[in-house]
């Protein structure tokens, strides 16, 4: 029977009432009394040279409060960035300074160059129509290949070139990777494009600045997965604000998908602005704003070579990878395509030599970063397509190529720095073949033939690093924060429990799952437990939520915090039966002595912890509240075998997803339903990637997919019913759930079995053989590959 | 969005004077909403001609034309054309149901977005577009992308459609936008076969000559073997190059065939 409370038991969603009925609160739902509005002038040129601003005229119109311009933020610090790589020389890469707003040069499209504020929304606008702007125009700096080449113009011009930097690793290792792949029996070679992408949360981007005068304090309202992160970045590094002056709230955020982890101008500004006009200043981001603001994901064009011996065995893996940083360094850039993604170029399999290349550009593009999966998505796309076109190449199954490769002993140590606590990938490879019906394939596939289709079946395996992060480890690669989180547990009087979490929930789930835990190991109901988070000032401090971490991370401080209350009350609860502490036993929410039938409920030993009329005083203090910070011990290693199944008409190269199956291993499990939803979101988010995504800028620095019209977003018909199990577990071995993270599994390990499923189809055919198409994979592209 | 003045008229007349008078007609609005959000448009005034009664409504004449008045929506052409099933199906099949539910068939018609789905429909079936002023062939309406026969401040108050003894739309979208990436409207009436052609060619809606012939003498896909669309008048853009959308015309065209009833 599943349980219907507790770790395992696939509790309803509660936040979703209020979500489904309205009657959430949006940053956007903030309005302070007295508010102003903010519109920022933003760049419509790629680069160019600022000479001045004239804001004359703008200031006259009606309503104008005050106009900014980059003068005004010369004295101010500039937007951080959260981590530093150092090169293959041993170098520091090179930081260009971030402004707020644009000062001297222009250096993407929606840079923010003046921000008019003004009584109301429309008065900014009109406001900023009015603004003047004297620039001269430069060329522009988009194709990173043609951004590193000497004579390129420079998007920073203090910088020795467009070079962010050139990453080797591991870099000792490569002359025996270069050995190793010139006596190879085979090597396949694979050039290809991870598709730039616009994280598109439904909820675009809104700050709200507040300052109050009769305590200094400032106030930013902000839709932010991490508000502590927040006031970290912004109040020491670019307003030199101390944390007890700030306060950042992160109320309910509609979707992140890790574009909402960065500390972005608009968030200075009004926090700056609001003690600067000693009024609440609002910006919302409109859409069309949020295609060219929010920092985009993804952006790589890598070269990938997979070295095989004579018997099929992997012998080496060489990579070369440009990885397009954008105008500026956002909060977690540099990070992605190194250690989040040089790190996993081992996948599920026992290559001994493996050395990757990283080259980080600077582009007049908009800032590129983290998005759902950043940096182990680019890793599986290239290694699981080179695996595919390595079997297609030798002739062999590519599953049995894959099984044949796998780790299967444990721990296991990478040659890329890490080491694997658990896994069973033989174990999620057989149940995924199971699930997805191989052995009904052929006969799916003489039904699409039989209507003029071709069908394909692709499969790939994953591994990520999830539960971001030991801090000692990451302090070593370059972060510049640790990476550990808090939480406090509340026991109120009557028994009733508030867990301040520093994790962030912003589509999670977390107010159901987190309930769960903690209602597991007292054993009082779900409903009496809640979560508090998003409040710097009401919780003790936290990484937030991103690198599928909040449940290992930020959920094993819960348990420790947990664990600290229930050792305290069972002393209390010792004190009130008159017994020995170590006899004390809860279950169910009741305190007995073992071996007698003395019990007390949970709520007389709360109760007495506040009204400590019969207490041992002496010994331990009223009240029952326990923080603890949790720092895992080493990441997580979720893993899974996916399989996509596609039906191609040939005459148009439409593709349609006809089925999509899942085998994860996740450890242990928490709320099942609330898993396959992660899970199936992941999922069209990779096969939005894999088919439909594309942001594209023209060589002049336009972006040309500014919108939906252009932009296509996947839909409910795009995707089918999903086939998700997870029932493989290898708990995690380091932390106290045995927990390893399910966030971003599906947009990790679903764009290639898709590509390779319509490789599959196409070379099923009669027709030309295609080795690889570039995602997006349109209608335009398959069929132009097919001619 | 800049600030304008709206008027809502419950008569074509008192629509006309307001527009006369320098106001901007708004039919459904899918159109001009989002250009005036995008403060693309600067309109003073807009006459809103969504409180006609006389605008709205399917019937059919003594010639069994299927009219459709010019404000009436999409949705209510989808569940009231049944006589005219490929019409009924183009309207039912336009953007989402917010769109149909607004989106007006006069709207469509001025507009003339080279991608819009009832340009097709109706050059494809020789309709005849009425206004306040005249009655225009659809052969004589399309003008080129986004240009059509209409005077400034001319209103579309009905379309009478011809009934076909076959027809069928055949719509591959654009991924994005959902709108036709290209689109082949078929109709096979007495005296010869009709092919539109939307979403396609940079000068918008237009007869396939070539295809029509072939189809008048034999009106099977078969008919349609060997004949290619040239390249040198088609879009090109993000979603395809001007060789796909000159294949994807003949491919379309050939369903549109097969499908036709």
């Amino acid at each position: 029977m599943p349980k219907d409370s507790g770790i395992g038991a696939s509790s309803k969603r509660r936040e979703d009432v209020r979500f489904l009925t309205g009657s959430g609160n949006y940053t956007d739902d903030i309005n302070i009394y007295g508010q102003l509005y903010v519109h920022f002038l933003r760049a419509d040129v790629a680069h160019a040279k600022l000479n001045g601003v004239d804001t004359k005229d703008a200031e006259a119109m009606p309503g104008v409060v005050r106009i900014f311009t980059g003068a005004d933020f010369e004295a101010v610090g500039s937007i951080p960035c959260g981590w530093l790589i150092t090169d293959r020389h041993g170098d520091p890469m090179q930081e260009p300074r971030h402004p707020v707003l644009a000062h001297g040069k222009i250096r993407h499209v929606g840079e923010p160059i003046c921000a008019v504020v003004a009584e109301t929304r429309e008065q900014a606008r009109d406001a900023a129509e009015a603004i003047v702007l004297d620039y001269e125009t430069l060329p522009a700096v988009i194709n990173m290949k043609d951004a590193v080449k000497a004579d390129a113009p420079k998007v920073h011009d203090e910088l020795t070139g467009n070079l962010c930097y050139d990453w080797g690793f591991v870099e000792d290792n490569k002359g025996a990777v270069d050995e190793a792949i010139k006596g190879a029996a085979h090597v396949t070679t694979l050039e290809l494009v991870n598709n730039r992408l616009v994280a598109n949360p439904m909820e675009p981007r809104v700050a709200v600045g507040e300052y109050n005068r009769s305590d200094d304090m400032h106030t930013l309202h902000t839709t932010s997965q991490n508000p502590h992160v927040i006031r970290l970045l912004m109040g020491a590094f670019v307003l030199g604000i101390p944390e007890h002056k700030l306060r950042v709230v992160a109320p309910d955020v509609g979707g992140g998908f890790g574009t909402k982890i960065f500390h972005y101008q608009e968030e200075a500004f009004v926090t700056f602005a609001a003690k600067a006009l000693n009024r609440p200043v609002k910006w919302t981001s409109t859409r069309s704003e949020a295609f060219m603001s929010d920092a985009h994901g993804r952006d790589h064009v890598t070269k990938i070579e997979l070295a095989l011996d004579a018997e099929n065995n992997f012998v080496a893996v060489r990579t070369e990878t440009y990885a397009n940083m954008g105008a500026y360094l956002s909060t977690f850039a540099p990070s992605v395509p190194t250690w989040l993604h040089g790190t996993l170029m081992a996948g599920n399999y026992k290559t001994p030599h493996i050395y990757v290349n990283v080259k980080a550009v600077f582009t007049n593009t908009v800032p590129v970063d983290a998005y759902r999966g950043a940096g182990r998505p680019e890793a599986t796309f290239q290694l699981e397509r080179v695996i595919d076109m390595a079997a297609r190449e030798l002739g062999v199954d590519p599953v049995a190529l894959r099984r044949q490769n796998f780790i299967t002993e444990f721990p296991y140590a990478t040659p890329v720095a890490v080491e694997y606590d658990t896994g069973d990938y033989t174990a999620t490879m057989d149940k995924l073949i199971d699930i997805a019906d191989f052995a009904g394939f052929e006969a799916r596939r003489k039904e699409s033939e039989a209507k003029g289709k071709l069908r394909g079946l692709g499969v790939n395996c994953y591994i990520e690093a999830c539960g971001i992060a030991p801090s000692n480890l990451v302090g070593q690669l370059g972060a510049r924060a640790g990476l550990y989180d808090a939480a406090t547990v509340r026991v109120n009087a009557t028994g009733s429990i508030s867990v301040m979490v520093g994790a962030h929930s912003h589509g999670q789930g977390h107010e159901t799952s987190f309930p769960q835990v903690i209602s597991e190991m007292i054993g009082i109901p779900e409903d009496q437990i809640d979560i508090v988070h998003g409040d710097t000032s009401k919780i003790p401090f936290g990484m937030g939520t991103y690198g599928s971490r909040s449940l290992a991370v930020c959920g094993s401080a819960m348990v420790r915090a947990a664990e600290k209350v229930i050792n305290k009350a069972k002393k209390i609860a010792a004190h009130l039966m008159e017994a020995s502490e170590g006899d004390i036993e809860l279950k169910d929410g009741r305190f007995s002595v073992a071996g007698t039938d003395k019990s007390v409920a949970w709520g007389d030993v709360t109760l007495a912890a506040y009204v400590p009329h019969n207490y041992p005083l002496k010994d331990i203090e009223p009240g029952l509240e326990e923080t603890a910070f949790y720092d895992p011990a080493n990441f997580t290693y979720p893993s899974g075998a996916y399989a996509c199944e596609v039906e191609l008409d040939p005459e148009t190269g439409h593709v349609k997803v006809e089925r999509f199956s899942a085998a994860d291993d996740f450890g242990n499990i928490i709320n099942p339903m609330i898993v396959s939803g992660q899970v199936h979101g992941g999922i069209a988010q990779g096969i939005g990637q894999a088919m439909l995504e594309g942001c594209v800028y023209d060589a002049d620095g336009q972006l040309i997919s500014a919108s939906y019209m252009d932009y296509a977003m996947p839909r409910a018909e795009d995707v089918p019913f999903y086939t998700v199990d997870h029932s493989c577990q290898t708990p995690c071995t380091h932390n106290p759930l045995g927990v390893k993270g399910c966030g971003e599994a599906g947009a990790i390990g679903s764009p290639p079995s898709l590509v390779n499923a319509v490789l599959d189809a196409i070379n099923s055919g009669a027709g030309k053989k295609v080795a690889h198409i570039d995602m997006p994979l349109t209608p335009s592209r398959v069929w132009a590959a097919m001619q | 969005m800049y600030a304008f003045e709206i008027e809502r008229p419950t008569t074509l007349d008192a629509a006309k004077a307001a527009i006369a008078d320098g106001g901007q007609a708004l039919s459904g609005g899918q159109t001009l909403i989002p250009t005036l959000k995008a403060r693309l448009a600067m309109p003073e005034k807009l006459v809103s001609l969504h409180s006609i009664a006389e605008l709205k409504g399917v019937s059919t004449d003594g010639e069994g034309r299927i009219c459709i008045k010019g404000a009436t929506v999409h949705r209510t052409v989808g569940d009231e054309a049944g006589a005219y099933p490929a019409l009924a199906s183009v309207a039912a099949r336009i953007g989402d149901p917010a769109v149909r539910n607004r989106g007006t068939i006069g709207g469509s018609l001025a507009n003339n977005d080279p991608s819009a789905c009832y340009p097709a429909a109706a050059l494809g079936s020789g309709a005849t577009i009425c206004t306040d002023r005249r009655e225009i062939a659809a052969d004589d309406y399309f003008k080129g992308m986004f240009t059509t026969a209409l005077a400034e401040g001319e209103i579309v108050t009905e379309v009478k459609f011809p009934v076909p003894e076959v027809a069928a739309y055949e719509k591959f979208i654009q991924p994005a936008s959902r709108f036709p990436l290209v689109a082949v409207f078929v109709a096979k009436f007495a005296d010869g076969v009709r092919v539109a052609i939307t979403g396609a060619s940079e000068t918008g809606v237009f007869r396939w000559a070539e295809a029509e012939k072939a189809l008048s003498d034999n009106f099977t896909p078969e008919a349609l073997e060997g004949l290619k669309m040239d390249p040198d008048h088609m879009i090109a853009d993000l979603h395809g190059d001007k060789a796909y959308r000159a294949h994807l015309c003949a491919v379309m065209t050939k369903r549109a065939v097969k499908n036709a009833k």
